[in-house]
């Protein structure tokens, strides 16, 4: 099996791993010893910046957006239908929106367009140069264990899916972003110059739909979001300050505290013998019964040296300051 | 820094921002605003190519009498001539021998008739047949001199009125239309004569022509005194 590849257990980066509890062998990259739990670096200063002004700038976008979009709030060409939007005719409630007047919500939008794709820019060559993309790209593990972290999540399973510096559900959520922002941008300029630019426009289905790609990019980013600040309010909420000053307290991930939302929002969820029962007892059964090939779970598997985890691995140390 | 500083630093910051709001947002944020406004009719002028055409979809559907009637008099704006006499459009400013064509000069100058669409500030769009003359070709047998480098639309529809810069108004798509949908314009969409082109928002599209004016400065226009981006292409 290629997952062999990829064993799960081999995607540490969270020192909070190195617990005694840990029965079954040391992890690797421990780092920061356990019993001071002393902050780490975990966000670099330019992917700090870049992530609140990119909430200040998405902000302005989505709600300058929105009400230039109450303008017309439909997709029809006039004279024509549209398949494809239920609420045509309905504006946005004005309190969702801000610029004020059409005009007024365009000078903001086409604005904000700069610093947002100023910024996306600045992130982007950040984690090419950085080699931070490696935290975000997709690897052919990430569907199993995203599938672990939903299971976690519906209290299936009862430890948390061992990760790197993200869980699977959040890479596919950060990646998703990105692609979102990417095309948010792209549907953008072609609404922006469907005769200057037309190809761009015509690559997208013509006017209309490329109006109707730039608003639901805005949906999935908006959607997004949400779900981001939710979780980090209900399972993470050490990551605030973590975005803020760069540091990030281990032994307080939710990995650590075996956090689902709203579950061990304050304090470490693991027990001494729940895990030991859970790894030596419960692990083994599953694994003679389960028709998940070995090394799925995750504390069980043996890292392959040449298997391509150095990248996977690799905490966040690159950029401590 | 701890987290009730940042909490109370943020909250003043908010509070800072909301105080500092009208309608249109932060008013500090006004000369910002007005910084990307200039820069991005740079960009939209660098971006103009005189030989990009706005393209239809094969077999669309013409919008025909789907396209909102339009204009910002009270009623409908009708050239009477009983009160004005016999309409006539003006070609003047900065040209070497201005024009004054009747509706019969007009029509009897070579024609174009094409489908484009309009494109119109508020988001929707609408596929259009118009029949009319190049402003290109005015400009030509007006003689346009070479500090000339605005164009400003006049009309009788209380004062409307659009200036434009002279590539876009040179752009072989934009017309002083005669004919919408093969029928001479009716007094809800402009007539006797308009100016239409995909190169720029709806707005732009003078109705009710009376004058083309070729000037060495920019002259504003109705709905970019009022707060309205001045360029508008598309």
């Amino acid at each position: 099996m290629t997952d062999d590849t990829y064993p799960a257990g081999s995607t540490t980066g969270s020192p909070g791993a190195a617990a005694p509890a840990r029965a079954t062998g040391p992890r690797e990259h421990d780092g920061a010893t356990d019993a001071e739990a002393s902050p780490r670096a975990r966000h670099h200063w330019v992917v700090r910046l870049t992530h609140w002004v990119n909430v200040l700038a998405l902000a302005v976008m989505v709600a300058s957006g929105l009400r230039i979009f109450n303008a017309y709030p439909a997709f029809a060409p006039r004279g024509g239908t549209f398949c494809c939007y239920p609420l045509a005719g309905h504006p946005i409630p004005a309190w969702l929106t801000f610029g004020g007047w059409l005009a007024g919500a365009r000078h903001w939008h086409f604005a904000a367009m700069w610093l947002l794709v100023a910024n996306g820019l600045l992130y982007l060559g950040f984690l090419y140069l950085h080699g931070e993309w490696r935290d975000l790209a997709p690897r052919r593990g990430d569907p199993r264990d995203a599938w672990e972290m939903v299971q976690f999540y519906l209290f299936a399973r009862r430890e948390h899916p061992r990760q790197g510096k993200h869980n699977a559900l959040q890479k596919l959520a950060y990646l998703s972003l990105l692609v979102l922002a990417v095309a948010a941008v792209t549907s953008g300029i072609a609404i922006w110059k469907p005769v200057q630019l037309g190809w761009l426009t015509r690559l997208l289905g013509g006017y209309v739909w490329a109006r109707y790609w730039h608003f639901l990019a805005m949906f999935g980013l908006v959607a997004l979001g949400l779900v981001h600040v939710f979780m980090v309010l209900s399972v993470d909420p050490y990551s605030i300050p973590a975005m803020i000053t760069g540091r990030y307290r281990s032994d307080r991930s939710p990995e650590h505290r075996n956090a689902r939302p709203f579950y061990n929002l304050f304090g470490g969820g693991r027990t001494e013998g729940a895990e030991v029962v859970h790894a030596d007892a419960a692990h083994g059964a599953r694994d003679r019964a389960s028709p998940e090939p070995a090394g799925t779970e995750s504390v069980a598997a043996e890292p392959e040296p040449d298997a391509p985890q150095a990248t996977r691995d690799a905490p966040y140390e690159e950029t401590a300051e | 820094m701890d987290r009730r500083d940042f909490l109370s630093l943020g909250g003043a910051a908010l509070a800072a921002f909301l105080a500092a709001c009208d309608s249109e947002g932060p008013r500090a944020a006004k000369g910002a605003l007005e910084f990307a406004s200039r820069t991005n009719q740079d960009v939209e002028e660098a971006l103009f190519r005189h030989l990009t055409m706005d393209h239809v979809k094969r077999g669309g559907r013409l919008a025909g009498d789907a396209l909102p009637r339009y204009y910002v008099s009270p009623s409908v704006p009708v050239w009477d001539p009983s009160i004005r006499g016999a309409w006539k459009l003006e070609v003047g400013g900065a040209v070497a021998n201005p024009l004054t064509l009747d509706m019969k000069d007009l029509r009897g100058l070579p024609s174009v008739t094409h489908r484009v669409n309009h494109y119109c500030v508020e988001g929707w769009t609408a596929l259009t047949e118009w029949t009319g003359v190049r402003v290109s070709l005015l400009a030509k047998l007006a003689g346009a001199r070479p500090d000339a480098k605005f164009v400003d639309f006049q009309s009788f529809d209380s004062g409307y009125h659009e200036s434009w810069d002279l590539a876009s108004a040179l752009h072989p798509q934009t017309l002083i239309c005669y004919a919408y949908g093969g029928a001479l314009l009716t007094p809800g969409r402009g007539a006797p004569a308009r100016l239409h082109s995909p190169v720029k928002l709806g707005y732009k599209s003078v109705k009710y022509l009376t004058r083309i004016v070729f000037l060495p400065h920019q002259n504003g226009g109705y709905w970019t005194d009022r707060g309205y981006e001045w360029f508008a292409g598309t």
